[in-house]
């Protein structure tokens, strides 16, 4: 098939640029002048956070867009003189899979393979191979729509691959999916390298781009880097760490402490220790070191986590003036932290340790499909709690009836010491709620937004003027006070969107999926954020689908499909991933979990079902 | 780098693959189903029945304070029509206690005098009509005054004494059929709707739909044309189009029996053509708008409205203010409209079906070529 592919390069760019107008008129470069080559049968990551410009690059390999300059030719054609050509010999899979939800499994791979002129004697050959590499097989008739999000991703890319491509082009495709699927799908890719394919994948999750063969790093449109990984991961050589914490102390406090230290490149918890990064000139400054006192540190090896972290630090550093206000959250952070961590607001800080969230035997029926099935657990104040576990494990269903705006089927439901069946409302006005998508009225101001959720919550005077204040500063809004919101960057829209929902100085603020499309950068400030939160005594249950965040969590609990497969602190959740050593990842847990949990069922037949 | 040997092969089977993909769709889809087959139903039941200009089974107090057997060979007219349902009562004060509770409509008297009056040639009934919906009472009152006059000339051909004054009878037939008329004009008209709510409408909605979902972004990177995409979205959409049309059609004859005065094959030529038009500017919409909000606001605000309230469907455009009767030149539907009411009512009359049939092929040409160009596999 790739005959007329002689050439060494799958993909060679050459001062490839993109701009976009803004509505405002405002252009915006997606793309600056990136030069870049892919090999033919390699596996390429393409990493960067959000707006680097990751979509854009894809887009314009698969001729969906033509570039405003530069040169790009993919399979030694010009993509933008002939587009058709390109396409005919690629495989493609957008971000939302493209599958047609309506048609069933067999029916969307038909379509793929009409379209790709397929002929019969191939089907026979090809379909059971993709059957058997999928596990699909026994799904063949079921409706796309209804596959979970997992399965609908290996279809997608099962229809990319009813014949062989040339060149296999992958966007984003393990965001939102279960750590087993996401295993799963790497397995398919890296088999088909292995058979010689061509791949270009975008990711976010860094711990992908390491296990590739070449890893190209975007930012706000600039290639940062591009060659192996191993060449990025030795950015951080002699510069990792990882900090033992006494025994059972949750992670975040010392990992927040760290971040507001300007030395310190990056700093995660990792497995119940701190990881973190040092910059230039750290050493000089150790001496002075309040934090790590009493803590032991020891050197490890980096990881490419660690060298791309470095990577933005310096690009950071480099482009200050043009990029602080958007793209460095975690720079602007550090400034400004004396605000809230110390002064606590006595309100919540006199209060003891009592249960604030009751759940016991919660049922949540759809039908005949039970998406919260007897799920019970407590809340007790000032704890960070998550509910953690892949798309349509049941989290935003269980959400809502805490929030009370979903009547449970039957179960008991006690928020801030109320009962949910009964009193809805006033268990409403001790609790605040940052929906998935943010509800924030985009024409109105930062100002205006907040004002007008100050009036829906009833506050007036004196207090009203010192919330509003607090809310400007807790979250660093008033350099962007007269800003519509609907203009705001991403992470300032979360921002706005938690201001908004603490208003009313709540007692438990609950986050559906705040970190859900986030990249790395944006998640480390977000949880900056909600430690310097907790410590003000508010209460935070959130729901996300990044198995390590539960590292963040004092306790938690995975969830899937409707039910708990497990709970409690970070390290005994760990501990069910005896196998995978000492350091063993909450992915690993999760899927050691979810294993145990199929093992017990097949054990119990139906008895479960 | 030609991977398909025989070209033209692999563009059929890739239209063919889309338009079996796009049908299996439609069938699975409620909200096309309801559009093409649910909606029309609606329309045709609503515009056949209930909104019809008619009335029957009225229900009237007939007070026969005359009890002679000629009063009461009139009142037996009341029984026999078809348009009122009496109710005999002994007074007057009793009618019209019933009249006030709503329970008839109408009171019809004969007076205790009536029928020796009669004698005296100048017989007189009493009508008295409900008039708060003043339309209602106009007919039912013209409806009363026809039984009368049907009456008298009955008893005038016997050569006996009459009711009332002659020209009564005269009247009620003027203003209103026996039959339910308005029908014949509204049942042919909704041929209009049902065509533009499938045309435009819903294929506006599920290009944009496509959009919306990412879906075009995968297809567009097979070796599918855009030329073929198009056709994979208006085969079918036109193949449910016909259906409408045939679900129109066969109501309008069995189901209310509107004559067709013109020829069946001119109708169903005309009506694909204003199909074409419609579904080109559904497909413009969505192409230009890539949502499905805004595309079913275009299609709404561009097509259906106009072609309820501007076509001449509903009202006269003879009727309307200037600025507005130049707007309806660049309506599709209003070529339409003539075309239909021509066909139905009048026949084939070629005068008027060539150059309205000419505009609209003329239309549907031009916006399948703005859809071609709006169609591209183009993200930005």
């Amino acid at each position: 098939m790739n005959e007329a592919s002689n050439g060494t390069y799958a993909i060679l760019g050459d001062k490839v640029r993109k701009t976009f107008q803004r509505k405002t008129g405002e252009a915006v470069v997606a793309l600056d002048d990136v030069s870049l080559e892919i090999r033919h049968g390699e596996l390429t990551a393409l990493v960067g956070p959000d707006g680097a410009g990751k979509t854009t690059l894809i887009r314009l390999v698969c001729g969906l867009m033509a570039p405003d300059g530069g040169s790009l030719k993919v399979l030694d054609v010009d993509v933008a003189h002939d587009p058709q050509q390109v396409q005919n010999r690629i495989g493609y899979m957008p971000q939302k899979f493209g599958l047609y939800e309506d048609l069933s499994v067999q029916e969307n791979l038909d379509l793929y393979a009409d379209l790709h002129g397929v002929t019969q004697a191939e089907r026979d050959e090809r379909y059971p191979r993709l059957m058997e590499m999928t596990a699909l097989g026994p799904f063949t008739r079921r409706q796309a729509g209804r596959l979970s999000g997992g399965m609908k991703q290996k279809l997608g890319l099962a229809c990319t691959l009813v014949r062989v491509p040339e060149l296999l082009v992958l966007d984003e495709p393990t965001v939102g999916v279960d750590p087993l699927s996401r295993r799963e799908l790497w397995e398919i890719v890296q088999q088909l390298v292995g058979e010689g394919l061509s791949v270009l994948m975008s990711t976010s999750y860094l711990d992908e781009a390491e296990r590739c063969e070449q890893v190209i790093v975007l930012r706000e449109g600039k290639l940062l880097a591009s060659g192996p990984p191993a060449d990025i991961t030795k950015k951080a050589a002699g510069r990792s760490f990882l900090a033992k914490l006494p025994d059972g102390a949750p992670a975040r406090h010392l990992q927040s402490q760290l971040l507001e230290d300007p030395h310190i490149v990056d700093a995660v918890p990792q497995a119940g220790q701190v990881r973190f990064v040092r910059a230039d000139g750290y050493k000089t400054r150790q001496k002075r070191e309040p934090e790590l006192a009493g803590i032991t540190t020891r050197k490890v090896p980096p990881r490419f986590e660690d060298g791309f972290m470095m990577l933005l630090d310096e690009f950071t550093r480099d482009n200050a003036p043009a990029s602080a206000s958007v793209a460095a959250p975690v720079a602007l952070e550090r400034a400004d932290q004396v605000n809230g961590a110390d002064k606590r607001t006595d309100k919540h800080a006199e209060l003891g340790d009592d249960v604030v969230v009751e759940v016991n035997d919660l049922v949540r029926m759809f039908g005949q499909f039970a998406a919260v099935n007897h799920v019970s657990f407590e809340v007790r104040r000032r704890e960070i709690f998550g509910l953690l576990g892949p798309n349509g494990a049941g989290k935003t269903t269980t959400f809502r009836m805490l929030c009370g705006l979903l009547p449970a089927t039957s179960g008991a439901l006690r928020v801030a010491g109320v009962d949910m069946h009964t009193a809805r409302a006033s268990a409403r006005q001790r609790i605040g709620y940052v929906a998935q998508k943010f509800s924030l009225y985009g024409q109105l101001t930062v100002t205006e937004n907040l004002e007008f959720f100050a009036s829906a919550y009833g506050l007036h005077g004196q207090h009203r003027r010192e919330r509003l204040d607090w809310a400007m500063s807790q979250f660093e809004l008033t350099s962007l006070a007269n800003l519509p919101s609907g203009q705001l960057p991403g992470g300032y829209k979360q921002r706005l969107a938690m201001a908004a929902a603490l208003m009313h100085d709540p007692d438990i603020l609950f986050l559906d999926e705040p970190t859900s499309g986030a990249d790395p950068l944006a998640r480390r400030e977000f949880w900056h954020r909600i430690t310097s939160l907790s410590d003000q005594g508010v209460t935070v249950i959130i729901t996300t689908h990044f198995m390590e965040e539960a590292e963040y969590c004092d306790r938690a609990v995975i969830q899937d499909a409707g039910r708990i497969l497990a709970q409690g602190t970070p390290a005994e959740l760990r501990a069910h991933a005896k196998g995978a050593g000492k350091m063993a990842t909450m992915e690993d847990a999760f899927i050691a979990i979810i294993e145990e949990a199929r093992h017990e069922n097949g054990q119990a037949l139906q008895a479960a079902g | 780098m030609d991977h398909s040997p025989n070209r033209s092969d692999g563009k059929l089977r890739r239209t063919v693959a889309l338009i079996v993909k796009e049908s299996r769709q439609i069938i699975r889809d409620p909200s096309s189903i309801a559009i093409a087959v649910i909606m029309p139903t609606i329309l045709i039941l609503l515009f056949g029945y209930a909104l019809s200009l008619d009335v029957k089974n009225v229900k009237v107090a007939v007070v026969l304070e005359d009890s002679s057997p000629t009063a009461r060979d009139v009142a037996s007219g009341f029984e026999m029509s078809p348009y009122f349902a009496p109710r005999y009562v002994m007074s007057m004060p009793y009618g019209e206690q019933l009249m006030r509770r709503g329970e008839v409509e109408g009171i019809i008297r004969f007076r205790s005098d009536f029928s020796s009056q009669l004698k005296r040639g100048a017989g007189e009934v009493q009508i008295v009509v409900n008039g708060i919906d003043a339309n209602t009472a106009r007919i039912i009152e013209n409806y009363a005054q026809g039984v009368i006059g049907q009456w008298s000339q009955r008893r005038r051909a016997e050569g006996l004494p009459v009711a009332g004054a002659g020209p009564l009878v005269v009247q009620s037939r003027v203003w209103f059929n026996e039959t339910g008329e308005s029908r014949y004009f509204l049942v042919p008209g909704l041929i209009v709707l049902i065509m533009t709510l499938i045309g435009a409408l819903l294929t506006a909605l599920v290009v944009a739909r496509e959009w919306e979902r990412g879906t075009l972004e995968a297809l567009f990177v097979t070796p599918v044309h855009a030329d073929e995409i198009l056709l994979g979205k208006i085969v079918p959409y036109f193949g449910l189009g016909v259906v409408g049309f045939a679900l129109t059609v066969a109501a309008a004859e069995f189901l209310f029996e509107v004559p067709l005065r013109g020829s069946l094959w001119v109708l169903t030529f005309v009506s694909m053509l204003y199909l074409l038009v419609a579904l080109g500017i559904g497909l413009v919409a969505s192409s230009v708008t890539k949502s499905q909000f805004v595309a079913s606001q275009v299609a709404l605000i561009a097509t259906l409205l106009p072609a309820l309230m501007l076509s001449g469907f509903l009202f006269d455009i003879r009727s309307m203010p200037i600025a507005l009767q130049y707007i309806t030149y660049v309506l599709p539907a209003r070529y339409f409209v003539t075309l239909l009411q021509t066909i139905f009512l009048a026949g084939d009359i070629w005068s008027v079906i060539v150059p309205n049939a000419a505009v609209l092929a003329l239309m549907a040409l031009i916006f399948m070529i703005v859809a071609r160009v709006a169609t591209q596999k183009k993200l930005a």
